[in-house]
């Protein structure tokens, strides 16, 4: 009873309150968290510092955040997208199949972001249009979309991808600063201003602190839930485009796994998985830390699978922390008796 | 009541139409013999299933079932290669009480801390992957690192059908009554139908959702053995991604994702379903590429419905009660 009463009251304190100035700077926290890693890393390895490793660390995150911006808002709504990593297989094997038949990079992009955007309005129309649940319609979609990659490519690859297509993966805008570092930075202040200077990103964060409110105070609730799969599903397309690019091949088993990876560099970078709050700016923070952390563990000759349990333990870790802090705020309100 | 048994029969209509279809192209497939050995294939996903579907009747979900699965797989494994007299029925034992263990985690942090339980497996999958690794230094426990009492247990016949079976059909008439005839199930299905009504009833919403992850974790611990010792092989990787296979067996079998609807029979034929498609592929002449197409189409044509069948019970007026 008292627990489900904390719940209740606890939403209005996310606002305002000391407490809130702490999740407020959730950003300046994980920004910390960055810098120690960081220095972490060159004293633990002497390569870390290189200009042109650091550039290449770099993959480790870019690919996964600027889907993590469109997840980012897809969450703070109060949905969720399984689907992604599977519409980066599904573009990714419509752009070889293209290929196959001689299209040139131009129309390589126009593939993919029509595929991707059609992706993403099918699981808008299964969610907003019908009102189902997102988290079983995209476990539905994740199946759906890679099975149908599997379909055109069993066990088969395509390659043989124009050369010039090669520059979105592979190519470098100046020194050091690859194009997919520029694609990340510039869709980070899109999404920026997306989020929190437009009506647009207002109305987001009504619909996932309320949705009958918003519904209510003339949001309309199922055109901006549409909006936002077929925003993810197209920034999906821009990953598979840049990966696809990289890898110069398509595999039906590409990008296998994503999905929980970018939700977890969300909810990491403090977007709370009820929805309503999250910044663009930790989403992003986040990113990096985890793509440290990676390439860091990396150079030590750390396996991938061992970092995992860092990233899970911080997963749940950062979740507790707010919590905790809020019930012993709660504790300390209550023993100094108000 | 009657709507789930109601749903319960179309759902059987529905996986006996698809054998029917499949008779047309293989009548062979529909043998008894065959259709045993379906079942006994299933059987793993039907006892994941089931556990499943305790955590998602309390409105939670369990994504770290396969990597549960997978970490205790490998301590039976690893304690077999290393003590070969250990008996087989006490390393069953142990799967249990390790993977309850395991669930029990994901309990705790659900009740204790309140945290979204999709964030808490999600937290856990990796964490149970990435100590698979610590436990095996990466390397595999082969077939011939295995006694030959723990590979042949699941296979060992009893009346007809494999001990795999067997493990199948106790597990459902384990949850038949825990589900139907105890207090514990019922709780399960009063906290997913609404929580609050729930707490007014006297049971303990938190701890409810604690028990529902630690049968969940006790069946995957189960399913770990029997997994490792029917592929007589143990990696990190093993069952990586099947956490979804068993979250669309829950879905396809009527499992309501918003709590506190779902039957046991409509999870243990959701699993035959997916089963059927998986084994009837190869004999029909279709790739099995075309599986994971299939399972999916299926999963969406199965949410598609239930929403529909659950918007005429009235489910409106429920959530306006609990707004209240």
């Amino acid at each position: 009873m008292s627990n489900e009463q904390i719940k209740g009251s606890s939403i209005p304190d996310r606002r305002n309150g000391s407490i809130a100035r702490i999740i407020a700077s959730w950003e300046f926290l994980l920004l910390g968290v960055a810098i120690l890693i960081f220095f972490l890393n060159v004293q633990a390895s002497p390569y870390f510092l290189d200009p042109w490793n650091l550039s290449d660390a770099t993959f480790n995150f870019t690919e996964k955040a600027m889907i993590a911006f469109a997840m980012a808002m897809v969450i703070i709504a109060g949905e969720i997208d399984l689907s992604v990593a599977s519409i980066i297989a599904l573009v990714s094997t419509c752009m070889g199949f293209a290929v196959q038949l001689g299209a040139d990079t131009t129309t390589l992009i126009i593939v993919a972001l029509v595929v991707g955007a059609l992706c993403g309005a099918f699981n808008g129309f299964l969610v907003a249009g019908l009102g189902l649940p997102s988290i079983v319609v995209t476990i539905g979609t994740l199946s759906l979309f890679r099975g149908i990659a599997y379909i055109i490519l069993g066990d088969k690859a395509y390659s043989g991808y124009p050369t010039d297509f090669a520059y979105f993966g592979q190519g470098y805008v100046w020194w050091v600063i690859t194009f997919e570092m520029v694609l990340f930075v510039v869709l980070a202040i899109m999404f920026y201003v997306l989020l929190h200077r437009t009506s647009f990103g207002r109305s987001v964060y009504a619909i996932g602190n309320n949705p009958t409110a918003a519904l209510f105070s003339g949001i309309r609730v199922p055109r901006v839930k549409f909006i936002l799969f077929v925003l993810t599903g197209v920034l999906s397309a821009i990953a598979a485009i840049c990966l696809t690019s990289r890898l110069g091949s398509t595999r039906p088993s590409i990008a296998v796994g994503w999905e929980l990876e970018i939700v977890t560099m969300v909810v990491l970078g403090g977007v709370s998985i009820l929805g309503g709050s999250g910044k663009i700016l930790g989403v992003a923070i986040a990113a990096v830390v985890m793509g440290m952390v990676t390439f860091g563990l990396g150079l030590l000759n750390v396996p991938g699978i061992v970092m995992s349990i860092f990233v899970g333990l911080l997963l749940i870790g950062v979740i507790a922390l707010p919590i905790l802090l809020r019930r012993f705020r709660a504790r300390l309100v209550t023993s100094t008796g108000r | 009541m009657t709507l789930l048994t109601k749903r319960d029969a179309l759902l059987g209509c529905a996986l006996l139409a698809l054998l029917a279809l499949v008779y047309t192209r293989f009548p062979a497939f529909v043998s008894a013999k065959s259709l045993l050995g379906v079942f006994n294939d299933t059987s793993i996903l039907i006892i994941l299933a089931l556990g499943q579907m305790a955590v998602i009747l309390t409105r939670c979900i369990d994504l770290s079932m396969a990597a549960n699965l997978a970490l205790v797989g490998m301590c039976t494994a690893m304690v077999n290669a290393a003590f070969p007299g250990v008996p087989v029925p006490l390393l069953v034992v142990m799967a249990i009480i390790i993977g309850s263990l395991l669930g029990s985690i994901n309990g705790l942090l659900v009740w204790k801390l309140d945290i979204p339980p999709i964030v808490v497996t999600l937290g856990t999958l990796t964490i149970f992957r990435g100590l698979i690794f610590l436990l095996s230094n990466g390397q595999w426990v082969n077939a011939h690192e295995m006694s030959a009492e723990y590979k042949a247990l699941p296979r060992f016949d009893l009346i007809g059908l494999p001990v795999l079976s067997w493990a199948a059909i106790v597990i459902v008439a384990f949850m038949v009554v825990l589900l139907n005839r105890t207090a514990m199930g019922r709780a399960f299905y009063a906290v997913g139908g609404n929580p609050s009504a729930a707490i007014y009833t006297g049971i303990d919403v938190g701890r409810t959702r604690f028990n529902a992850f630690a049968l969940s974790g006790a069946v995957s611990g189960l399913a770990g053995y029997l997994w490792v010792s029917r592929y007589a092989v143990a990696y990190v990787d093993i069952a990586s991604g099947f956490e979804l296979d068993v979250i669309a067996a829950c879905v396809i079998g009527g499992i309501s994702i918003a709590g506190g609807m779902g039957s046991v029979a409509g999870a243990v034929m959701g699993a035959l379903f997916l089963g059927v498609i998986k084994n009837a592929l190869p004999v029909v002449n279709i790739s099995p590429f075309w599986q994971q197409a299939i399972s999916g189409a299926a999963i969406i044509i199965a949410v598609v419905f239930n929403a529909r069948s659950e918007r005429r019970v009235g489910r409106i007026i429920l959530k306006q009660a609990e707004s209240t």
